[in-house]
């Protein structure tokens, strides 16, 4: 043993320095070394792992928004034709009340009117006639005041060329 | 291991190198004398643990930083006192470096014939080379991990240097330690096998550098590799489930494998021993083997060198073989800290086995 070479004999001083040395690296390295570095390095990972996944779910839901805003716009289009076509068609109809509603009124009014104007010759044609009558009268009475004595025969006379007259018109 | 098949023809070169030089330089040295080049003990000596820190000799004087030698004589208590005291074979109180006996501090006691080694706890270059790499590893990871204290999850990744430690911890947690022990158990054993791996890389790495801050044999010696076998030995029996000592204490083999004689029990119960010794040997063996062909390498050109420049082609062929070893024991600093630590992670993995329905 003593005859080996020192790097084949063990020594005790050495051993223990070696356990102190290593022993001081390990709890140093072990405590503020190592797991700092990997512990980090893992986050990391787990952090750009996450960023994946959430860009990935972000692209995701762009398309998924494109998609839905185009069905969006679809219905928007689709709701304003209908809008469009039903306001057309109650247009229409309103047009088609009022003219007929006009009609229906302008009829009345034009009846109603030749009701007045038939009331009115009536009126007209009986005022005339008596004024007439009155009138031939008093011409006929100046006319024949001497030959027709009795009034009864006069009126008949009158009457007669009344619709003498009345018949030459 | 498919490293060491690599290193194969590299032996084999190295041998041939050898050959060709021994008897050239044997030759040489018979009419020299005195300026022969033990090529074993520099070898040897560059690569086990010194009370002082060698860094050159200059002029036949040896440059070197002296270290702390804390030892308890066996009746005068506590010492500490710098190497500098026993440079060049000198006692100090009794103390004193027997280069015989392993270039261990012993003590003379007055009276006694055997010299006695003491309780020895030096600061020494090994032990220098330990908390440098301690110091290394808590600014790197520290340093690093502070940067995220600033920071939450939504921040830009790191960039320059806190990118690749979280690049390199990354990978060590995400190919070597997950996959082996299993999505479910890993989390409580990852700090202790990546404190594992980036001791075992740097200290490798740092034993490359020929100078200085650098250039110790840590992973290359028998202790530390013992030591870190034996955390890992802890790492798996402390914590498997029934499962696994049911594996081990009553197998699923034939009865008469187990009852009378427990075979496979026997058998399984060593496994739990030789798992860590394999460990250990290979995390040994590899560097210690790195820096001892780097180190043969080297001394070629030196014992060339000594032979004048007859033969200088052999330094350049040794040069780049030097520098070739280099680059793969770069390789090997590499890949031992990545099999100790994947080895590791695998045995605990089996200590915790699914459990088998029926």
């Amino acid at each position: 043993m003593q005859n080996l070479p020192s790097i084949l004999s063990p020594d005790f001083g050495l051993l223990f320095w070696m356990l102190l040395a290593f022993l001081v690296v390990f709890f140093l390295m072990a405590k503020f070394g190592f797991p700092v570095i990997t512990n980090m390095v893992e986050e990391r990972k787990n952090f750009i792992d996450e960023s994946l996944k959430s860009a990935r779910e972000a692209n995701e839901k762009l398309a998924n928004i494109k998609v839905e805003s185009e069905a969006i716009l679809n219905e928007a289009r689709k709701q304003q034709a209908t809008i469009l076509k039903e306001a057309m068609a109650t247009r229409d109809q309103i047009v088609s009340e009022a003219r007929e509603k006009a009609q229906t009124e302008g009829q009345k009014l034009l009846e109603e009117a030749k009701a007045q104007i038939s009331v009115e010759k009536e009126n007209a044609l009986r005022d005339i006639r008596s004024t007439v009558a009155e009138l031939s009268v008093q011409i006929a009475e100046k006319v024949v005041r001497r030959e027709l004595k009795k009034d009864g025969e006069q009126e008949e006379l009158i009457q007669r060329m009344l619709d003498e007259v009345l018949a030459s018109k | 291991m498919n490293i060491q098949k690599r290193l194969h023809p590299v032996c084999l070169l190295l041998l041939a190198t050898f050959l060709c030089v021994l008897p050239l330089s044997a030759n040489n040295h018979a009419a020299e004398g005195e300026e022969k080049l033990d090529v074993k003990e520099v070898v040897l000596g560059h690569m086990s643990d010194t009370y002082d820190w060698h860094i050159t000799t200059w002029n036949g004087h040896h440059v070197s930083i002296p270290l702390p030698i804390i030892v308890k004589g066996e009746t005068s208590g506590w010492h500490v006192f710098s190497s500098s005291r026993l440079a060049h074979g000198e006692s100090y109180k009794g103390f004193y470096i027997d280069s015989e006996r392993g270039g261990k501090i012993y003590e003379k006691i007055a009276g006694q014939d055997e010299p006695i080694r003491p309780w020895d706890i030096s600061i020494t270059k090994n032990v220098v080379q330990i908390w440098i790499v301690v110091f290394l590893m808590l600014f790197i990871f520290i340093g690093s991990a502070r940067w995220y204290r600033r920071r939450t999850c939504e921040d830009d990744a790191p960039k320059g240097f806190v990118g690749l430690v979280e690049m390199f911890v990354m990978m060590v947690n995400d190919d070597v330690i997950k996959p082996s022990i299993g999505e479910k158990n890993y989390r409580p054993y990852a700090p202790y096998l990546m404190t594992c791996f980036f001791f075992i890389f740097l200290s490798n790495l740092l034993g490359l550098l020929p100078i200085f801050p650098g250039g110790a044999n840590v992973t290359g010696n028998i202790t530390i590799t013992f030591f870190l076998a034996f955390c890992t030995l802890l790492a798996i029996n402390l914590f498997g489930n029934r499962e696994y000592w049911k594996e081990i204490f009553w197998p699923e083999v034939p009865t008469w494998l187990k009852v009378p004689v427990p075979m496979m029990p026997v058998i399984e119960f060593f496994g739990i021993f030789t798992k860590p010794f394999a460990l250990m040997v290979r995390l040994f063996a590899n560097i210690m083997g790195g820096h001892a062909i780097i180190l043969s390498f080297t001394c070629v050109i030196f014992i060339c060198g000594k032979m004048g420049g007859a033969i200088s082609s052999l330094s350049g062929v040794s040069f780049l073989l030097m520098i070739f070893m280099n680059c793969l024991e770069l390789l090997v600093a590499f890949i031992q800290a990545y099999v100790f630590t994947i080895l590791s992670a695998v045995f605990i993995g089996l200590a915790h086995p699914e459990h088998h329905k029926g």
